[in-house]
């Protein structure tokens, strides 16, 4: 096997087709992308070269602004309730369930499976306010409160979408974040009970720390996905009321699919990757900080 | 022996490379669906919101284009309109355009599409000759001047009502703005929602007709080219307000308690259910009045009422919004490149006024021969025969992205969430943009 990999004409032949194609279906896409930022026009009339136009126009684009922070919103939520449920979900297959545990785990990561339309029909239907009164407000109604236009209103929406995501997502966490609390030898955790640590202080103390590097990975799968997520936006509120509900990955969408302009949506495409880069890069540098302080 | 196999292996080398490049290039590479001559098929892609179209057609290569359906088999492809003008860009750019189609909902993008040689101008041909004077000055307006489209509608707006809710609730049939406006309200204290409007998603248009019409009466039948022309600004005190008279409606609760959840078919089926007094629509909805499966109100209990003069307003009650509608058009490529399409439209233009006035619909086709069409119908008909200046929808001269903005805010302009300045602003950054 060694004079085999030693050998680079080997290794050619190995990763030579495979690194052909993922040249020819990612890295060239990509660079063409990056090339349409500096161009105007459209697939019909053809393209012109603008230079950094589209980069001043993203600046003044008084739609960019909210998309921005729409996606940033919604990525922080959602993060933070995929881990925190996710992480809750662990903790209750750990140390509570336990052997119990596989039914559970398997009904919580069931909508995981589900095709992301179904599962925003299925909340539409029970969020709906009208024509028809969806679960939710039945629910209202019978407890004697008004219905809610919950995909009617900015404010409302943002948490129907966000409760759907978390929901959708928190099965997949919670075993993901499984694996790193189950790696934990059981003799440290016997160890810091034979000292006296309580339930809640040996999660603080011994569990968190200990599953941080696989919270922390979980985190960046996390924050990667919400900071691009479109369909599950795309098909429970299609960006609305209006615009309000609006990611940058929809705005890039509407504007070089819907308007033609893949210029301009190249350059949208451009800012998320950036956005994407400089988040995940925060999230390492702080992980190594915070690994020197646990260690 | 060693030259022999190192000749071997990169003989292999660059014959995996070679593989998979084409591999990787046929993937990339488009599938034609029937233009150009080699065509199998007369390729149709119609929209899922307009059933006539594809009935019609149908009808057609049964009846009277049989002899064209059989040299080139009809076949109908149906997508969501809220996408068409991204499908069409898509299959224009990979010269994959179907044989016909159903024309963008952004006029802008079928001259884009001209630009770039890609759709059949009729000026000038026989097939033009078949398309009545109303609906070609139609299309002239929207086209500059070329026949690009068949026109396969010939509409007016305006609103639809409810004449036994009316009644019910003491209204007569209002004259001005402000005599339908104060109906609105007593509508409404009657517990008869006033209007039905969809707002939902890129239905949007149920409720930014209003603005339109609105404003046409208000700043007379040249404002929206003032727009188009960069001349004016929607952002404009006298446009703004117009938005805001609108948004007004919607916050006094006139479009329903939410019409941004309320899409096209729900705020038909509201209005031909009794649920709400006053529609404003197109005269393409006529083949649902029509309908007893659809109207549950009774076709003869329904009137119209051309949108009314604003008092002090530059226009009149007579300038009839009026449009070719969901129209269609012929890849160029497919036209000039096949008899057997050419002949599909000569027969589309001399047989498809009658077929589709069967079906309820009134088109831009002369009429082959009598029809017997019903009372709301031949309502309509009268219409466009005594309509003095035509004038177009709020949308018709902005591109693409402006009429996405547009439509899709209508929804919250008309639940009055959003200002009518605010949404002016979306409106106009859109078309700045």
């Amino acid at each position: 096997m060694k004079s085999v990999l030693s050998d680079k004409r080997a290794i050619g032949v190995l990763l030579g087709p495979a690194l052909l194609v993922y040249t020819l279906v990612m890295l060239l896409p990509m660079l063409w992308s990056l090339g349409y930022t500096f161009f105007t026009g459209s697939v019909l009339g053809g393209f012109e070269f603008a230079g950094f136009a589209n980069f001043a126009r993203f600046w003044n684009d008084p739609n960019s602004g909210p998309a921005v922070l729409f996606t940033i919103k919604y990525a922080l939520v959602v993060t933070v309730g995929q881990i925190v449920f996710g992480y809750l979900l662990a903790l209750l297959y750990t140390f509570f369930l336990k052997r119990a545990s596989n039914v559970v785990r398997t009904l919580v990561f069931f909508p995981v499976v589900l095709p992301t339309v179904a599962v925003s029909l299925l909340f539409q239907k029970m969020f709906e306010f009208a024509p028809q009164t969806g679960l939710v407000n039945s629910v209202l109604n019978g407890l004697g409160m008004e219905s809610v236009d919950w995909l009617g209103n900015p404010g409302t929406a943002f948490v129907v979408i966000a409760i759907m995501d978390i929901w959708r997502a928190m099965g997949f966490y919670g075993v993901l974040l499984y694996t790193g609390v189950i790696d934990i030898p059981d003799d440290v955790m016997e160890a810091a009970r034979l000292d006296g640590a309580g339930t809640f202080s040996l999660i603080r103390r011994i569990v968190i720390p200990l599953s941080w590097p696989v919270i922390i990975a979980a985190g960046i799968f996390s924050i990667n996905g919400t900071l691009k997520v479109f369909d599950s936006i795309y098909a429970l509120t299609g960006g609305g009321p209006g615009s309000a509900t609006t990611p940058l990955t929809l705005y890039m969408y509407r504007t070089a699919f819907a308007g033609g302009d893949y210029g301009y949506g190249s350059t949208i495409a451009l800012m998320l990757t950036i956005m994407c880069l400089l988040v995940t890069v925060a999230i390492f540098r702080s992980t190594a900080r915070n690994s020197k302080e646990f260690s | 022996m060693f030259h022999s196999t190192s000749r071997a292996r990169r003989t292999v080398l660059t014959a995996a490379a070679a593989a998979v490049v084409a591999i990787g290039l046929a993937a990339c590479s488009s599938g034609g669906s029937g233009a150009g001559s080699s065509a199998k098929e007369f390729t149709f892609l119609a929209i899922n919101e307009n059933s006539t179209i594809p009935t019609v057609l149908t009808s057609l290569s049964e009846n009277e284009c049989a002899a064209e359906n059989k040299a080139l088999p009809l076949k109908i492809n149906k997508q969501a309109q809220a996408s068409l003008d991204q499908q069409l860009q898509l299959l224009g750019g990979q010269n994959a355009l179907p044989s016909a189609f159903v024309s963008p909902n952004s006029p802008d993008l079928l001259k884009e599409l001209d630009s770039a040689g890609k759709v059949t101008d009729f000026t000038g041909t026989d097939v033009e000759k078949s398309i009545v004077p109303v609906a070609l000055s139609g299309v002239h307006t929207l086209y500059d001047d070329k026949t690009l489209v068949l026109p396969t509608e010939l509409n007016i707006e305006g609103i639809w009502y409810n004449k036994a809710l009316l009644e019910k609730a003491g209204v007569s049939e209002p004259t001005s703005w402000e005599s339908l406006k104060d109906s609105f309200a007593t509508l409404d204290s009657a517990g008869v929602q006033p209007i039905s409007a969809a707002g939902k998603g890129g239905d949007g248009w149920g409720v930014t007709r209003w603005v339109g019409a609105y404003i046409y009466r208000t700043l007379g039948p040249d404002a929206l080219k003032k727009i188009s022309d960069g001349s004016a600004k929607l952002t404009d005190p006298e446009y703004a307000d117009a938005a805001n008279v609108v948004a007004e409606l919607g916050s006094s609760g006139y479009f329903g308690p939410s019409p941004s959840s309320i899409d096209y078919a729900t705020a038909l089926n509201q209005f031909l259910t009794g649920q709400a007094a006053y529609y404003y629509m197109g005269s393409w909805a006529v083949s649902a009045f029509n309908d007893p499966e659809q109207n549950k109100i009774g076709a003869d209990n329904i009137g119209f009422l051309p949108f009314p003069a604003v008092s002090g307003g530059k226009g009149s009650a007579d300038q009839t919004p009026a449009n070719v509608g969901t129209d269609i058009a012929f890849s160029k490529s497919a036209y000039d490149g096949d008899e057997k399409v050419k002949s599909w439209a000569s027969c589309i233009a001399a047989n498809y006024g009658a077929a589709a006035l069967r079906e309820g619909q009134i088109t831009g086709f002369a009429v082959n021969g009598d029809v017997e069409v019903p009372p709301l119908t031949q309502l309509v008909q009268t219409e466009i025969a005594d309509s003095g200046e035509t004038v177009q929808w709020f949308e018709a001269l902005f591109g693409p992205a402006a009429t996405t903005a547009s439509q899709t805010n209508g929804g919250p302009l008309g639940s009055g969430q959003l200002s009518g300045s605010d949404f002016m602003n979306t409106v106009q950054s859109s078309i700045t943009n």
